[in-house]
């Protein structure tokens, strides 16, 4: 699970653990247990995430899409607390809808990025959510942002989040390169989201890919049967 | 329990730990050095007031921001309940609704499923509580966890629908109703303990969301809530299909509550159904009653008659009134 105490209320569980005929997962917290990850190619961003969301052990909703539109070309992909991250999603769009609105023209991925880190820092006591802005816009092209718990906002050209990330550092950072095709992208984060997957009991469904560029937004869905195949499975 | 709740003040100045004390010297410390500050510029400054200004130093970088639900009294509570079990007293557990609840989308709209028995603690409160709730007539929400916090929330949500309505002049849809119950759980972080499964059928179509005490959703084709929706989900994994006959959907609903009263203690008696559709709104109510009340098949009460009666003498009893009281009673 993450590294972070969650931030389920100690006092809520305190007092339903009484009753022995409500099991205890109904009293905790939604989390998104979560593999997600974002990469810049040449020309946008390929994003993709598990879809797998728990209330302690029961598997609350297993085809989650955690890949959230912000606006028409930027996304977030979302883990930690489902409540909290839907929340501050919610926020963010209409905070960048807004703005949108107000430039009158498409906002800046980097906008958007500086929004949830606003609000993910100033309520970093009260909050779980480790988020990942990606997204295409006409002044820098493809951009990744992470925006880990507590609130922090780095650009980075591929990022990991999520429970089942720790799985796969070694083999994102023995496969990524730079100046990949949108084609290479797409593999490397299906392959990386099925390996997450496998090993992180928080992570598991189907695997959503999302591709942003700027003629616009491609989704995929790689089903069970067909997510790729490694020797040891 | 505590008694006097007009004059209870939460001390939680003496309740919880050091950390609180030192928030209010800082506090006190910050007023009275802007008190200094205006005193300054007519008279000197005393001694005690120049001992807070060295305090100052030690303020913490970062105040949390004020403004915001106060989720004080729950820390009181939670440590008044460990020191209820300390002495050996439990607190009144709130009545919850055990429960069952799903929800599943078919061809024409969306049927929601319930059972109906209320606990309280391993009692049954309510043999035949109403757990289907009425939101606006095309949308209606079933509701478990804290029978009080479900009741009340659907209550709220549903007038303030009724007044959206009447603002926009359009039918309510189901997406509004969902984003206005996320944010009312949002930002109760939790402690209002309702997991519900609304359902509706708007001008987009036929919609189904499962809402989560935290405030998080999840719109899908298929649903279940409460302690018995592992039994539930159970019998939806096996047996729905996407675009279902009405008939179908109404015998898979029933299947999967039944799953849920055979097999969970929290959950039983009947099975309520509400079937929204485009035009047509079915509350169904009981829908099946699973659990009838036996007939008792012997009867151990005596017919007039039974004994007759052989002879009877009658002898009066000679008793002297001694003394009379006479109580007046207060029929007012």
């Amino acid at each position: 699970k993450m590294a972070a105490a969650t931030m389920s209320p100690y006092f809520g569980q305190q007092m339903s653990s009484k009753n022995d005929l409500v099991p205890a997962w109904t009293s905790q917290e939604v989390s998104t247990g979560t593999t997600i990850m974002a990469l810049e190619y040449d020309g946008g961003v390929v994003i993709g995430a598990d879809s797998r969301t728990t209330t302690g052990a029961y598997i609350a909703n297993r085809v989650t899409d955690k890949l959230t539109p912000i606006h028409d070309r930027i996304f977030c992909c979302r883990s930690g607390s489902a409540a909290d991250t839907q929340a501050i999603a919610d926020v963010v769009t209409y905070q960048l809808g807004f703005h949108s609105i107000e430039l009158d023209e498409p906002p800046l991925v980097e906008t958007a990025a500086n929004l949830f880190r606003a609000s993910c820092y100033r309520y970093r006591e009260e909050l779980t959510a480790g988020i990942l802005v990606a997204g295409w816009d006409r002044r820098k092209g493809g951009q990744v942002y992470c925006v880990p718990i507590g609130g922090m906002l780095v650009r980075q050209p591929v990022s990991v989040g999520g429970s089942g990330s720790s799985y796969i550092y070694g083999f994102m950072d023995s496969n990524y390169k730079p100046n990949m095709t949108k084609d290479q992208c797409l593999e490397l984060t299906a392959a990386a989201v099925s390996l997450a997957m496998e090993r992180d009991g928080s992570s598991g469904g189907v695997v959503r890919l999302a591709s942003i560029s700027k003629d616009g937004v491609e989704r995929r869905v790689i089903l069970g049967n067909q997510l790729p195949k490694y020797s040891t499975h | 329990m505590i008694k006097n709740t007009q004059c209870y003040r939460p001390r939680t100045d003496l309740l919880l730990g050091k950390k609180k004390k030192k928030k209010k010297k800082a506090k006190k410390a910050k007023k009275k050095k802007k008190k200094a500050k205006k005193k300054k510029s007519t008279s000197c400054t005393s001694g005690k007031h120049k001992a807070h200004f060295t305090k100052m130093a030690t303020l913490a970088v970062r105040q949390s921001p004020v403004g915001g639900f106060s989720f004080e009294n729950c820390k009181r509570n939670a440590v008044l309940e460990g020191e209820a079990n300390k002495v050996g007293y439990s607190l009144p557990a709130a009545r919850k609704t055990g429960t069952t609840i799903c929800g599943v989308v078919f061809k024409d709209g969306v049927i929601l499923g319930a059972d109906t028995r209320a606990t309280e603690g391993m009692i049954v409160a309510d043999k035949n509580c109403s757990k289907i709730h009425y939101i606006s007539p095309n949308i209606y929400c079933c509701g478990a966890g804290t029978a009080a916090d479900t009741e009340m929330t659907t209550q709220i949500i549903s007038s303030n629908l009724e007044l959206h309505a009447l603002s926009t002049g359009r039918v309510p849809r189901v997406a509004t109703a969902n984003r206005m119950l996320k944010q009312m759980l949002f930002r109760y972080q939790g402690y209002i303990g309702a997991a519900l499964v609304l359902g509706g059928v708007d001008c987009n179509g036929p919609h189904l969301y499962s809402i989560y005490p935290h405030g998080s959703t999840d719109k899908l084709p298929y649903v279940t809530m409460g302690s018995g929706s592992l039994a539930a989900m159970a019998v939806f994994e096996d047996r729905y299909k996407p675009d279902m006959e009405e008939e179908d959907a109404k015998r898979l609903v029933r299947d999967a509550i039944a799953a849920g009263i055979f097999n969970d203690l929290g959950s039983g008696s009947n099975i309520d159904l509400c079937v929204i559709t485009k035009g047509k709104l079915d509350y169904i109510r009981p829908h099946d009653e699973a659990n009838k009340k036996g007939v008792r098949t012997g009867d151990y009460k005596y017919k007039r008659g039974t004994t007759s009666v052989l002879t009877k003498s009658v002898t009066a009893l000679n008793l002297e009134v001694v003394e009379e009281t006479v109580l007046t009673m207060d029929t007012s």
